[in-house]
């Protein structure tokens, strides 16, 4: 297992020809209650990568993208075994702000869930929270920044002062994910975000997606195969709580090796 | 890997079956087309020939019809894994099948101009040759249509006998022109038609190797073992003679 917290390499194809793993999970379990929603699965995310989890309804999927921040810490009866840790250190120990962790590790989710606020104070909501960008201008500098990676700024430059609630579903959900680089994360847990999304404002999002991989590490959960197939670099397929096989995008649209992956993407069971 | 369960969606299946008839259809197609030609070859008869050529317009119209289905399914189903790769390969047999009616044409066109000249003894060599190719081509339609890999590539193993029956052919055939001039001009038919049957047998290798990637996602590495010299031959008439 990897510890180092920079090898200086980050993005960039280590010698040994692999890249750095960002996120590692190692036999990771997580109940609800008494039900197993995930059974001893290790996988780990590399850098500057899109990492897609896929597989059915149930199969555990979102709850393991939960993990990645501790977004299940406030599901009532989830229990969380195993190790996670995030550049060597271990998410779950008991020393962690989570707060923090979430700031490092954001998360856009599947319907665009802007506050009822201005769309600067949208983007603007998190570095406040987190002392980021002390002066105004700092804190423009910020807005301005975040709404120009997540390709909106030219689009709402002229009504930053009208509520986020009021553009259209695919603004809403670029400015959800303005919202989430502001605070300047490492990482972006994506929960199907395009699912409410009509085809041009899906585009739009995965290009955004393949642009901001060269400065975050991210994971997408998503039901839609194609998408899937179109934005990541590596592929994982969960079922029943297994991660039943995980590997490069293309060997796995192409020729997966386990039959229930096969079966799952060519439509033969879901 | 290769598919055993059915699709949630039925008509898909229903698409890919349809795809693998007309492919076996085709294939039905160019065997009648390659026994016509060589027993009009054989028989000298014109009608086969004739029929032969016609059947390859509905082995052509058969090509077309497959990439239909193809771009279709790929348009609609957007297909992933192993019912990509069966897609794909069907429009890769369909080529290679497409070729192999164009040679059997061929070998008709030249039995009807064979005709006019005189017999030569060295037909039965090609016609022993079209008999194996006949046979490899039926037993690579079955594998294909039956899933069956083993067979299939028992099937492409055997190619090499076809090859190296056709460099003894080449051999005989530059020998015989040499000690007879006048049969320059049957005999490069006959060099043609035999060039033409070897052309069959690369192509069912071909289609071997293409339905070995639709069943396992990997390519062939190996090296087949090849029989087929004639590119290297040189026959010398002996100054005895």
């Amino acid at each position: 297992m990897q510890t180092q917290t920079d090898s200086g390499l980050s993005g960039q194809t280590r010698p040994d020809g692999n890249r750095r793993s960002k996120i590692i999970a190692d036999r990771v379990d997580v109940f609800y209650g008494l039900s197993q929603a995930l059974k001893s699965v290790s996988l780990n995310i590399e850098e500057n990568q899109v990492t897609a989890l896929i597989g059915p309804s149930g199969c555990g999927k979102s709850t393991f993208l939960r993990c990645m921040n501790r977004m299940n810490d406030v599901i009532e009866g989830c229990r969380v075994k195993g190790h996670i840790s995030v550049d060597g250190e271990d998410i779950y120990a008991p020393a962690v702000d989570v707060v923090q962790l979430r700031a490092r590790v954001g998360m856009v989710f599947q319907k665009p869930n802007p506050f009822p606020k201005t769309i600067y104070d949208n983007v603007a909501y998190g570095p406040r929270i987190h002392g980021l960008g002390q002066t105004k201008a700092e804190l423009d500098e910020i807005v301005v920044g975040s709404l120009q990676r997540a390709g909106l700024w030219d689009e709402v430059k002229d009504r930053l002062d009208q509520p986020g609630t009021g553009i259209s579903g695919g603004q809403q959900q670029r400015l959800c994910i303005a919202r989430a680089i502001a605070v300047d994360p490492e990482i972006i847990l994506m929960d199907e975000p395009c699912s409410a999304l009509d085809p041009i404002a899906t585009a739009r999002i995965e290009e955004l997606i393949d642009e901001l991989r060269s400065n975050f590490t991210i994971v997408i959960v998503t039901h839609s195969m194609q998408q899937a197939a179109r934005v990541s670099q590596r592929t994982a397929f969960f079922h029943l709580g297994d991660m039943i096989e995980f590997g490069e995008t293309e060997q796995i649209f192409t020729n997966p090796r386990d039959s229930k992956t096969q079966d799952y993407i060519t439509g033969r069971f879901g | 890997m290769s598919q055993t369960n059915e699709h949630i969606v039925k008509s898909f299946d229903e698409e890919l079956n349809t795809l693998k008839t007309t492919i076996s259809l085709m294939g039905g197609l160019v065997e009648s087309q390659l026994t016509d030609a060589m027993d009009a070859f054989r028989r000298r008869d014109a009608a086969l020939a004739e029929r032969c050529q016609q059947t390859d317009l509905e082995t052509d119209q058969l090509e077309t019809r497959i990439s239909q289905l193809v771009i279709r399914l790929l348009a609609l189903r957007q297909p992933m894994a192993g019912d990509l790769r069966t897609i794909l390969v069907s429009l890769k047999i369909a080529s290679d099948l497409e070729r192999m009616g164009d040679n059997a044409k061929s070998i008709a066109k030249r039995a009807v101009t064979l005709n006019q000249l005189p017999e030569v003894s060295i037909v039965n060599g090609i016609t022993r040759m079209a008999v194996l190719t006949q046979q490899l081509l039926a037993q690579m339609l079955d594998a294909y249509a039956s899933a069956d890999l083993e067979r299939a590539m028992t099937v492409w193993g055997r190619d090499e006998e076809i090859d190296s029956m056709y460099t003894s052919i080449f051999r005989e055939l530059l020998t015989y022109m040499m000690e007879d001039p006048r049969t320059i001009t049957s005999c490069t038919h006959l060099l043609f038609i035999a060039k033409n049957v070897e052309r069959f047998g690369d192509h069912i290798t071909n289609i071997a190797e293409s339905f070995y990637f639709q069943e396992t996602g990997e390519h062939m590495i190996d090296d087949r073992p090849k029989g087929d010299a004639s590119s290297t031959q040189i026959v010398h008439l002996d100054p005895e003679d």
